[in-house]
């Protein structure tokens, strides 16, 4: 298991704990992690999944693929450290991780 | 009724799979349908938002994708002739003597004895960028799409973003605007790759500016748009405009069903287990859009709730005929109006 920090908007913060093999947004979604909406159920199609990747992890969760870059072109406030969750996959080296939602998915 | 609507059994409101098997089941029992959709195509969702994507618990089916499992579906029910109405959302329901009229966002009128809602997540509608006070200037000075492009004619005009949209107005808009820039947060666009080089010719020569950035607030006062603050990767900078077009792609909106008197449960429709009707007699709601207990939101429960729908709706259309339960692999009667006999 890997422990995945979620930080709200307002710096409220939630830990819980992630299966390795399933997705960030998966597992935001199975605890109930407000603000991730995940409209298109994680087809990557739909850019409501948006978090940032704090600055220690991004070596970690790597760079997005093409079509991630794109999707994200429909988000809002992108930043270098942005990502669709439902393209990051849990791993036990990502035990830790910490990403921040932001304040509207749109 | 009157005098220039489309007169038909049943008005389908949308054509995703659920709404194009609708066609299906309704066609088995003499059921004739007009689909009406905001989208430019039938599949709703499965061609909107994945047409490539793999589906795999579509019964028989071990994988298929979301486009072909539409073409699947329209080719299935081609031979009951349903009409479709794309690019149009219905926007008014009223109620006659017997019946239903729905009027869409383009005019047309259709009357009909039932309405089967069948609109997924809701109507695709533009994505509405989170910036504060953006609503004081839809209309006047922020557009979600181009309707006539003399609007835009000798105005300065902002468009905001990567795909096709923002790249296709930029080409059409710039030989009627008094000036034209396009945002985008990259150099690089998903946009078709001929339209992007069209692009970068037309701001070579100065016809057109490109910057790469983010637009953070509005200014302005009266709906009347001044100026955008824009995050560039050099800084932050107000750069002026009238006009605002922002093309960040379509989310899913309940959209006018809502002020239909139906009773609603988080923007889902309840209906009943037998007949998948609403609170509304003669109306009934299929598919991802209706909610009761144990509901799951597959493609094969829409199919389900489609083929009990059809039972109840036949009954409202011809109300002395009694149905007879048959099978399509048996039925002489049903394998004509399949023209497979």
């Amino acid at each position: 298991m890997a422990k995945i920090t979620f930080i709200q908007n307002d710096g409220t913060e939630r830990v819980v704990e992630a299966e390795p093999g399933m997705t960030v947004m998966e597992t935001a979604v199975k605890h109930g992690v407000q603000g991730i909406a995940a409209e298109c159920g994680g087809a990557c199609a739909c850019a409501t999944c948006h978090v940032y990747v704090d600055e220690a992890w991004q070596a970690a969760t790597g760079t997005p693929e093409q079509m991630e870059e794109d999707m994200l072109d429909f988000a809002f406030d992108v930043r270098p450290s942005s990502r669709l969750s439902c393209q990051i996959k849990v791993t036990d080296a990502l035990d830790g991780l910490v990403v921040r939602i932001p304040e509207k998915q749109f | 009724m009157s005098e220039n609507a489309i007169k038909t059994d049943v008005v389908i409101i949308g054509a995703g799979p659920v709404g194009l098997f609708a066609v299906f089941e309704l066609g088995l029992v003499d059921v004739k349908c007009h689909l009406v959709d905001i989208l430019d195509r039938p599949g709703g969702q499965c061609t909107e938002l994945y047409p490539e994507k793999p589906i795999y618990d579509v019964p028989g089916l071990t994988v298929v994708t979301g486009q072909e499992l539409t073409d699947r579906l329209m080719d299935q029910i081609k031979p009951f002739g349903a009409e479709f109405h794309f690019n149009q959302r219905v926007d008014s329901l009223e109620r006659l003597d017997g019946g239903f009229r729905l009027t869409t966002d383009a005019d047309t009128v259709l009357e009909c004895k039932v309405v089967v809602i069948a609109a997924g997540g809701g109507s695709f509608t533009p994505k509405r960028p989170p910036l504060p006070g953006i609503e004081q200037y839809e209309g006047t000075s922020v557009f979600y799409s181009v309707r006539k492009m003399e609007n835009f004619k000798d105005r300065d005009v902002l468009i905001v973003g990567g795909g096709d949209s923002a790249l296709d107005w930029t080409l059409n808009l710039q030989p009627v605007a008094k000036s034209l820039t396009l945002l985008h947060r990259r150099p690089e666009f998903r946009a078709a790759p001929a339209s992007v080089q069209k692009m970068y010719d037309l701001a070579e020569k100065g016809d057109i500016d490109f910057k790469v950035g983010q637009v953070t607030e509005l200014h302005g006062e009266n709906g009347q748009l001044r100026a955008v603050t824009i995050k560039g990767a050099d800084g932050t900078f107000e750069h002026p405009t009238e006009v605002m077009l922002p093309f960040f792609g379509l989310t899913m909106k309940l959209g006018p069903v809502a002020d239909w008197g139906l009773n609603l449960e988080e923007n889902l429709i309840p209906v009943d287990t037998a007949k998948f009707e609403t609170s509304e007699q003669g109306i009934f709601a299929i598919g991802d859009i209706n909610t009761y207990p144990g509901k799951l939101k597959l493609i094969l429960s829409g199919f389900h709730e489609a083929a009990l729908m059809a039972q109840q709706a036949h009954h409202y259309i011809y109300p002395d005929k009694k149905l007879i339960f048959q099978y399509t692999t048996s039925s002489t009667s049903l394998q004509k109006k399949l023209g497979v006999k």
